[in-house]
């Protein structure tokens, strides 16, 4: 799932070669680089500073790239003028949408990275220069003038719904409603998920309860701004030094909108400083392109902080109703959600996700989702970790909170008793194959945070969560040196330590040590389509290439063996590093290394290599389940998370710190999303909090240490049981905190962030309630 | 435009070098001087990416005219390490697993560095607020904190 919503007009492809290997549960019980923790290959260049992000290229001759951005949240583009901009003394390049052809395919893209009809969002850019320094760049953006006619707007999802709101797009036709509409409106799409009969349901229950939610929207955050170096040759052949999290999909995207040859365009991922999703977009690549191409130099363009905040990223913010009907002994007879996203200025907010996911924890006779995608005068939103499903979890694990309280049920015991298990018909629809939510609820009850004294005004929530999961279009090359040791190249950037777990996977195959083994992310001119890094998908599709190509090596090394031996190649075993006479010719000749097939090799038929394409199936869902105690502060309103737990299936840690990492990662940026961070929009439609200082991400002294518990139920899909563990765990901390929050305070808050202003209102008001 | 020309010390070495009067440190580091560890991730001194230290003082070199270093000691991430041999705080990262995407980690590097050398013994809580000022989204804070805490152990001595 979790595919680009940058690919927005694109139809999704149908999967045609698919290829898995199946879980190999005794290869499992004799593991020897699997499940180790050594350091990771790039480590020395993070530690030291030599490794290269986004912005630390130079190329010579490069020039600064500026992008000029709307003030306005909304309007018309009258007239713009470059002329005196043009002529100033340094600038070597001034585009506009009007250096872009149309283009069908990628047009909402096209449309968002330079605007010309309309300007949708304050920061929505209008034109672009390049020049020889930052401060002629800065010069002429001052210089170009744009003619604008102010246009009503409007930020929030439920007043973008209605009739009589702004209207972003003449042309949005609402699709997924029959009969289809006749008038355009904000509303992008409809979709509905579900199965039973939730009246039926409902009419069975003994308790229901029903309640509205909102989050706010934010940001990823990663610390990174967006940076790239193109340089477009006079004849066409380009090259794009990007931070991305999909260099093939960048290659794709600026490839068409430069109107130029996939062949030509050589993209290359830089290190990535962070991207949880929103570097799974085209922002500024294909303005450096344009204007390299004007200016016949490199121009490299690096995003400030404020442009990232408003002109990158965010995810959306939502609107929900959840009702859930449960009977006294705790069976879930119902569920209902109605889940309302924006998504910024284009069609794309992951309303579907969350209404996919929103009841996916639960085995349920009678379910009925509703999904509806907004736009709104925002930057448009990109993917955020597992997107879209922490709002909707969000909801529906405050709702299950609630109800084990009114029927006074452990919230784990209800929880397992309704949970989703293999077999079970999942709430969008197919059925779940093996899968490890009853055993991260189990390991969550059974762990001593969950019997913990807890202090005044202190209380303590648990939620669960689900993400689905992603395979997706995979290859990889494994090239044995001439000195025995391997060189592998994947075409997926590495945001987590990635390049660790194919160098372990690789070594378990191989039979030689983790440190003779090195991982690179190639460009797109040196392997084939990789589909971004997106979906928790990474570790186990490049992993299972990764594997599959070794197996070829493998294959290949015992064939050079048996020539040498003058034996027949099905007579030759691979063990532990070593090729081996095997059968009639056991023990005939010595156990020949790695190290001396390949020494060899240019005697034996030349280079050794394996490779593996294929588009991935069987990626397995993941589960996860989150303990957390909070303290209110009844005076200020104010929250501190005293401790965490996060339990999750991670199907099989092929490098556990790295999948402890994950989990901790995101779970705090749960804890930031529950209780700080949000944009802020003024009356006038602006971003009033564009900057770290008020955009108030969780720092190291908000929080404690975050304890993990890693579940492995296999993933039947993966030859080592791998499952993705990227995106899962910042979808129950929400719920999490909320439940937390409510017990320790005794109000149910029902919109994030829990910021102090909003936890304290909550406590008056019930108090004023209670006279 | 004329350039203001400084003279400075950075990592031990006298460096000169040209700057215009709007330039910052880091853009002085970065741009001018190839010195490309110390990352910008805000410009407004609230990320901890461009941390250096100015005559031992934990700074944000975003925040500091290049031409303000005139005079000065200025350390980066690039003497952290001497030749081939890592700083205990790098060390201690690494086997730690404390970075993921690593973009956070010079900063953290220096700034940690600056903590031991003026208190070897901080608690846990002493080492979160001092590092309060350099953000990390990828790890929840979690192994970096207790590879600080690590190091700072080892270069005690127990």
């Amino acid at each position: 799932m979790a595919r680009n919503p940058d690919a927005d007009n694109a139809p999704a492809p149908k999967a045609v070669k698919t290829s898995t290997i199946e879980f190999d549960a005794d290869k499992a019980k004799s593991f020897k680089v699997v499940g180790s923790r050594p350091p990771r290959p790039d480590g020395m260049d993070k530690v030291t500073g030599r490794a290269r992000f986004g912005a630390d290229m130079v190329m010579p001759g490069q020039l600064v790239g500026l992008i000029l951005r709307s003030p306005h949240p909304h309007a018309v583009i009258v007239s713009i003028d470059t002329t005196e901009a043009e002529a100033l003394s340094g600038v070597k390049s001034v585009i506009t949408r009007d250096d872009f052809a149309e283009n069908a395919d990628h047009h909402d893209v096209l449309c968002n990275i330079m605007a010309r009809e309309k300007a949708l969002y304050e920061g929505h850019a209008v034109a672009a220069v390049s020049a020889t320094s930052k401060a002629v760049a800065r010069k002429a953006l001052k210089l170009i003038k744009i003619d604008y006619q102010i246009l009503p707007h409007v930020t929030d999802v439920d007043l973008a719904m209605a009739p009589d709101a702004p209207l972003l797009h003449a042309d949005m036709i609402t699709s997924g409603v029959s009969p289809v509409p006749t008038k355009p409106s904000n509303v992008a799409g409809r979709s509905e998920f579900g199965h039973g009969d939730v009246e039926a349901g409902f009419a069975q229950a003994d308790v229901i309860i029903e309640r509205d939610f909102k989050t706010a929207a934010t940001h990823q955050g990663y610390i990174e701004p967006h940076a790239c170096v193109a340089n477009v040759g006079a004849d066409g052949m380009s090259e794009l030094w990007c931070c991305t999290q999909g260099h093939f999909h960048v290659r794709q995207v600026c490839a068409s909108l430069l109107g130029i040859d996939v062949s030509r365009l050589r993209v290359t991922a830089s290190e990535i400083g962070g991207g949880f999703g929103g570097k799974t977009t085209v922002f500024i690549e294909p303005v450096a392109l344009a204007l390299s191409r004007k200016a016949g130099r490199p121009v490299k363009i690096a995003m400030s902080r404020d442009e990232v905040f408003k002109a990158s990223g965010p995810t959306a913010s939502s609107s929900m109703n959840v009702k859930i009907g449960v009977t006294k002994d705790g069976r879930i007879t119902a569920g209902e959600g109605e889940f309302r996203y924006q998504g910024g200025a284009f069609a794309g907010a992951p309303a579907d996700f969350g209404a996919m996911s929103a009841f996916a924890c639960y085995a349920l006779d009678n379910v009925k989702t509703v999904a509806y995608d907004v736009v709104t005068n925002r930057p448009k939103g990109a993917a955020y970790r597992a997107p879209g499903a922490p709002m909707s979890v969000y909801a529906v694990e405050s709702v299950i909170a609630e109800l084990a309280g009114e029927i006074g049920m452990d919230p784990i015991e209800l929880r397992l008793k309704n949970a989703a298990r293999e077999g079970t018909k999942s709430s969008y629809g197919p059925k779940f194959g093996s899968c490890g939510l009853v055993e991260t609820l189990e390991a969550a009850r059974d762990h001593p945070h969950y019997s913990a004294p807890l202090g005044p005004n202190q209380g303590r929530g648990v939620a669960s969560g689900f993400w689905f999961n992603f395979g997706g279009e995979t290859c990889s090359t494994l090239n044995i040196n001439a000195d025995g040791t391997v060189a592998i190249a994947v075409g997926t950037p590495d945001i987590g330590g990635s390049r660790a777990a194919m160098c372990i996977m690789a070594a378990e195959e191989l039979g030689i040590p983790y440190e003779r083994v090195r991982t690179i992310v190639a460009d797109t001119s040196s392997l084939g389509y990789n589909d971004t890094t997106e979906g928790s998908r990474v570790t186990f599709s490049s992993g299972m290439a990764v594997i599959k190509a070794s197996r070829k090596a493998v294959t290949e090394m015992c064939n050079r063996a048996a020539m040498i031996w003058d034996i027949p190649a099905e007579a030759v075993t691979w063990e532990d590093g070593h090729a081996k006479p095997s059968g009639a010719n056991a023990g005939d000749f010595e156990p020949m290394s790695l190290a001396e097939i390949a020494a060899s090799a240019s005697k034996t038929g030349g280079p050794i290599a394996g490779h593996h394409e294929y588009n991935a199936d069987g990626a397995g869902v993941s589960f996860g389940t989150h303990i957390v105690d909070t303290e209110v502060d009844p005076e200020t309103g104010r929250v501190d998370i005293l401790r965490y737990t996060v339990v999750q299936d991670a199907g099989k840690a092929i490098h556990p710190d790295y999948v402890e990492g994950q989990f901790q990662g995101g779970a705090v940026q749960g804890i930031g999303w529950a209780l700080n961070e949000e944009y802020i929009y003024g009356e006038d439609g602006r971003l009033q909090n564009a900057g770290f200082l008020d955009y108030r991400m969780p720092v190291a002294s908000d929080l404690p240490m975050i304890d993990t518990v890693i579940v492995e139920v296999p993933n039947p899909g993966h030859p080592y049981g791998v499952r993705g563990v990227g995106e899962t765990g910042i979808v129950p901390p929400l719920a999490a905190i909320a439940n937390a929050v409510s017990a320790a305070s005794g109000v149910r808050l029902t919109e994030l962030p829990m910021s102090p202003p909003r936890v304290l209102k909550a406590i008056d008001d019930a108090k004023v309630a209670a006279q | 435009m004329s350039g203001i020309h400084v003279s400075t010390k950075i990592n031990g070495d006298a460096v000169e070098f040209v700057c215009d009067v709007e330039e910052t440190l880091l853009d002085v580091l970065r741009d001018k001087l190839g010195m490309t560890g110390s990352k910008e991730g805000c410009s407004s001194g609230d990320c901890g990416a461009c941390s250096v230290t100015v005559d031992g003082r934990l700074t944000c070199s975003c925040l500091m005219l290049g031409a303000e270093a005139e005079g000065h000691d200025i350390g980066t991430i690039e003497g952290v390490a001497k030749g081939t041999q890592l700083h205990p705080i790098q060390q201690k990262i690494l086997d730690h697993a404390a970075l993921q995407c690593g973009v956070c980690t010079p900063g953290f590097v220096v700034a940690a560095k600056a903590l031991l050398e003026k208190n070897p013994d901080p608690t846990e809580t002493e080492v979160r607020f001092w590092l309060a000022g350099n953000l990390c989204r990828c790890t929840g804070y979690d192994k970096i904190i207790r590879a600080v805490m690590d190091a700072a152990a080892e270069m005690r001595g127990q």
